[in-house]
């Protein structure tokens, strides 16, 4: 079940906690993996830690020809690219009375636009080989609403309108986009929580723990697989119950 | 008949999967020849291949029949 041999995977955001664990277990089901981030330096040690099928591409995500160069750069490291993760993110909380115009747009242009230049530049690629799958990170919040990250919020709903327009566009051509919405994952920034703050979350949380990039990963295996192939336009929401949607 | 237009109908037949006499000068696309939108941007694609050139998107929306795709590679090739 879910054998991704021969298949070649672009990952965003591959040097963060989420990212890597996604890539892991992409190319841990056989598939070529090409590891996108901004941070050179965890990308390579991520690669050095796979070994073979692990290609290094660097890509900052907020450069406009940056990231629509990035799809043919993938394309030529791996031979092509059948599967997209698009799990970089970027946060500026504040505030809505407060927030900046700049915070908007930078979050914006990082977690959706960039998703949607992505999205497009591997699209041709997927319909010539009648096979493809993009697989959107988005985010509990943008289902539930958070204070504070009224730009991230609308970023990760955003992934979901996305995802569930191009869905129906590229279905009949074997390709589908879906979309991940991770709850509260443990991440090296979570870890610097004190205990009573993890008590405080995790109370909220009916799993009673927070969740593993591992998890996430696991879902993004399915997507991406040809077991998957029949669920398009969908969001599986990896929460703990948290939010149950 | 030019040997663009041969190519260009060999393509629009492939892709299509119409009669090779229904591909005339007039023949729309999405009208007359079945394609849906997602089609005819597979088609646009083809012809990109074939012929080595690009199209860019505005152009590519003009493209509505099997006469435009001709003109438009003659044009550009």
């Amino acid at each position: 079940m879910f054998d991704l041999t021969g298949k070649c995977a672009l990952v965003t955001g591959a040097s963060g906690g989420i990212g890597a664990d996604i890539a892991r277990a992409l190319h841990a089901q056989g598939a070529t993996v090409g590891l996108s981030g901004t941070r050179e330096e965890p990308l390579n040690a991520l690669a050095a830690e796979l070994g073979e099928r692990a290609h290094v591409l660097p890509c900052n995500l907020s450069d406009a020809d940056a990231v629509n160069a990035l799809p043919k750069q993938a394309a030529e490291a791996m031979g092509s690219v059948d599967i997209l993760i698009n799990n970089a993110g970027i946060t500026r909380d504040n505030l809505f009375m407060r927030m900046s115009e700049d915070e908007w747009a930078d979050v914006i242009n990082v977690n959706l636009t960039s998703a949607f230049r992505l999205s497009k530049g591997v699209l041709r690629g997927m319909m010539k080989a009648r096979w493809g799958r993009i697989v959107n990170i988005s985010s509990i919040v943008g289902a539930t609403g958070n204070p504070g990250q009224g730009n991230y919020a609308a970023s990760k709903a955003g992934m979901v309108g996305m995802a569930k327009s191009l869905a129906y566009e590229v279905a009949s051509r074997n390709i589908t986009v879906n979309t991940v919405a991770p709850g509260f994952i443990a991440t090296p920034m979570t870890d610097k929580l004190t205990d009573d703050q993890k008590d405080k979350i995790n109370g909220q949380i009916p799993a009673g723990r927070m969740g593993t990039p591992g998890e996430i990963a696991a879902a993004c295996v399915y997507l991406a697989s040809d077991e998957a192939a029949y669920v398009t336009g969908a969001t599986i929401h990896v929460n703990g119950g948290m939010a149950m949607l | 008949m030019s040997d663009i237009e041969d190519r260009v109908r060999k393509k629009v037949v492939e892709h299509l999967g119409v009669e090779e006499d229904k591909v005339t000068e007039n023949a729309s696309f999405i009208d007359d020849l079945g394609a849906d939108s997602l089609d005819t941007v597979e088609l646009v694609m083809a012809f990109e291949e074939e012929f080595g050139i690009e199209i860019p998107d505005d152009a590519a929306e003009s493209i509505q029949t099997f006469g435009d795709a001709v003109s438009f590679i003659k044009a550009n090739s």
